[in-house]
């Protein structure tokens, strides 16, 4: 879409965008470049130059088995809270769309999580499934060593799925609620009117009219699923036990900060970067079908 | 709504009222073990009626983590981000918008593409760049040959260095640059009528003067969603401000929780965690209830 009417100095135009062009050359074009440049080299963390290594940096990377756990981690992360709060989200915004009395508090009440800062809530959760004070301490007096994050990877995993999933139940409510909101009433006062029940409605109008959200929901979740977990794993298991909560956002900040190994951390961005960017094309090709149906 | 169905309403608000549960249990949990004293709060089960030692707490964790400063530098942070995109974003959309330049499209695209790669995944090179902001331009000057004329000219030996770690500048700058804000704004200028823009010309405004006069007022609401979703946006930030805030006089309140949490071998001091916590926590919620109608509309049209 463009204007009919537009100014004619387009010096003044020009000008008019300089800041944002300064802002994302400094702080994005560079440092994305700067990455790739890293990645193919050696960098000393001490200075001293970088000596031209070419695709060692990812062939040692990909034959490094830690890696392949890691992201066997972010995986399985991505899927299941990507799951878990897509699919609760979807049945309360169903269930707050049917507009029954009280239907307001829900929607006012249900958003409540995402506003919170993903730190905070690993801290409250790190308290509540707290093997000796907090709630799971009482599954843990019944069933000693049911559960304990700290030393079982499997428990941890589930931790921060909790957490995460917690947050976002709330961003996808948000989102499904407005699209359901978007589908006329009149659609689905006409099946009801042809004698379709409240289940019946759901499957064959709601729910093939937001398709389009699913797909962008889907997408949104899994890349904050690799992003927005930093806060949560850091301040609830940071990368362990042994390894089990090392996401890929978190292995680059370990590697990179901590073990100053900045080649090995930059190629493992330039890899998160390539699987960001294939998600946001998927993203896209799905973007034309949601705009469609509005 | 069109029909009656007794029972599926019921269940509708069974399921409806479980979720409020989940949603809103936290938050409680949370409150009631602030208020709780040392052997209470690790009592197991947990007594879910409120103890008597709210305020001691909150005061304890105030301090131990320094939290008033820590708290100051958040909101400056997370205000500086959120004017900083309103105001960025609208100068840029109205360039791309309302003016014919070459390379307009190819401007679009580059400021479209910093969309997909946020912070997180190329945080180490961007740590780089606000280490010294000037490296860019002092790469650029060297590899142009430019550096080495103005040393053989005037014999000054060009090295340009601007750190901006444990900055508010080095905090917000790389925060602000992303492209969030921008298309929020160009899909509304998009439908702003032309005849306005032809009466404005009629009239004898200027570019400047329509933008400031006539674009910006319309665009208030805009402003006030894509400011809402920022502030919380930055105020929630954790990876940037821990690696670039190494000294404690530039520390955020999100980071400083990490302080907070019960050592291995000491105390369980969960109480005093809890109470930073729900410190923490408060202003963005706070913020999400008072604004709920801009943070509503402004993650939903900024995630198109």
């Amino acid at each position: 879409m463009e204007k009919r009417v537009t100014f004619s100095k387009w010096t003044i135009g020009i000008l008019f965008a300089v800041p944002q062009l300064f802002l994302i050359f400094t702080f994005f074009y560079w440092p994305a470049g700067q990455a790739v440049y890293w990645s193919l080299t050696l960098q000393q963390p001490w200075g001293g130059g970088n000596i031209w290594v070419g695709l060692d940096n990812f062939r040692s990377i990909l034959s490094n088995a830690s890696y392949w756990d890691s992201i066997t981690a972010s995986m399985i992360f991505a899927g299941i809270s990507t799951g878990l709060a897509m699919t609760i989200a979807l049945v309360l915004a169903a269930l707050t769309d049917r507009q029954l009395a009280g239907s307001w508090l829900y929607r006012v009440v249900l958003i409540w999580p995402y506003g919170i800062a993903a730190p905070a809530l690993a801290l409250a959760f790190r308290f509540i499934l707290a093997p000796e004070a907090g709630f799971m301490a009482v599954v843990n007096q019944a069933w000693p060593g049911f559960w304990d994050p700290g030393l079982d990877g499997a428990d941890a995993m589930a931790s921060i799925i909790i957490a995460f999933s917690w947050k976002y139940v709330g961003y996808n409510f948000i989102f499904f609620l407005a699209a359901f909101q978007a589908i006329p009433r009149s659609l689905i006062e006409a099946a009801a009117m042809d004698g379709s029940g409240v289940i019946r409605r759901f499957w064959d109008i709601q729910f093939p009219l937001i398709t389009p959200t699913i797909f962008f929901l889907l997408v949104i979740n899994i890349t904050e699923s690799f992003q927005d977990s930093f806060g949560i794993v850091d301040i609830m298991t940071a990368g362990g036990p042994a390894n089990a909560t090392n996401l890929m956002v978190y292995k680059i900040y370990s590697d990179g900060f901590k073990g100053l190994d900045y080649s090995g951390a930059a190629a493992q961005s330039i890899i998160l970067m390539l699987l960001i960017i294939a998600l946001t094309i998927v993203q896209f090709r799905f973007i034309e079908r949601r705009v469609h149906y509005r | 709504m069109v029909e009656r169905t007794p029972i599926l309403n019921f269940f509708t608000h069974l399921i409806l009222f479980v979720g409020f549960i989940f949603c809103v249990a936290p938050f409680a949990i949370v409150a009631i073990a602030a208020s709780h004293n040392l052997k209470d709060v690790n009592d197991v089960p947990m007594s879910l009626l409120p103890g008597s030692d709210f305020w001691v707490n909150i005061k304890t964790a105030w301090t131990t983590a320094d939290l008033g400063p820590k708290l100051l530098n958040s909101f400056i942070m997370a205000f500086g981000v959120a004017a900083g995109k309103v105001i960025i974003s609208a100068l840029t959309a109205f360039s791309i918008v309302y003016f014919r330049y070459p390379g307009r499209m190819l401007m679009f695209w580059l400021i479209f593409i910093t969309l997909m790669l946020p912070l997180e995944v190329r945080i180490v090179p961007t740590y780089a760049v606000v280490a010294n902001v000037l490296e860019p331009y002092q790469a650029i000057m060297d590899l142009t040959g430019l550096s080495w004329l103005i040393e053989k000219v005037s014999g000054v030996q060009v090295s340009l260095s601007l750190g901006l770690l444990n900055s508010y500048s080095g905090l917000i700058l790389p925060l602000v640059a992303t492209a969030t804000g921008t298309f929020l704004y160009r899909q509304f200028f998009l439908t702003v009528p032309d005849e306005l823009t032809e009466a404005a010309r009629m009239d004898g405004a200027g570019a400047l003067r329509f933008f400031v006069d006539i674009l910006l007022p319309l665009s208030r609401n805009n402003m006030a969603a894509l400011g809402t979703i920022m502030f919380l946006w930055a105020w929630n930030q954790y990876l940037w401000p821990l690696l670039i805030t190494t000294d404690q006089s530039h520390a955020m309140a999100v980071t400083e929780l990490k302080q907070l949490i019960p050592n291995v071998g000491g105390a369980p001091e969960w109480h005093i965690a809890m109470a930073g916590t729900l410190i923490v926590m408060l202003p963005p919620l706070i913020v999400v209830v008072l604004m709920q109608r801009w943070f509503v509309r402004g993650l939903i049209a900024t995630e198109k």
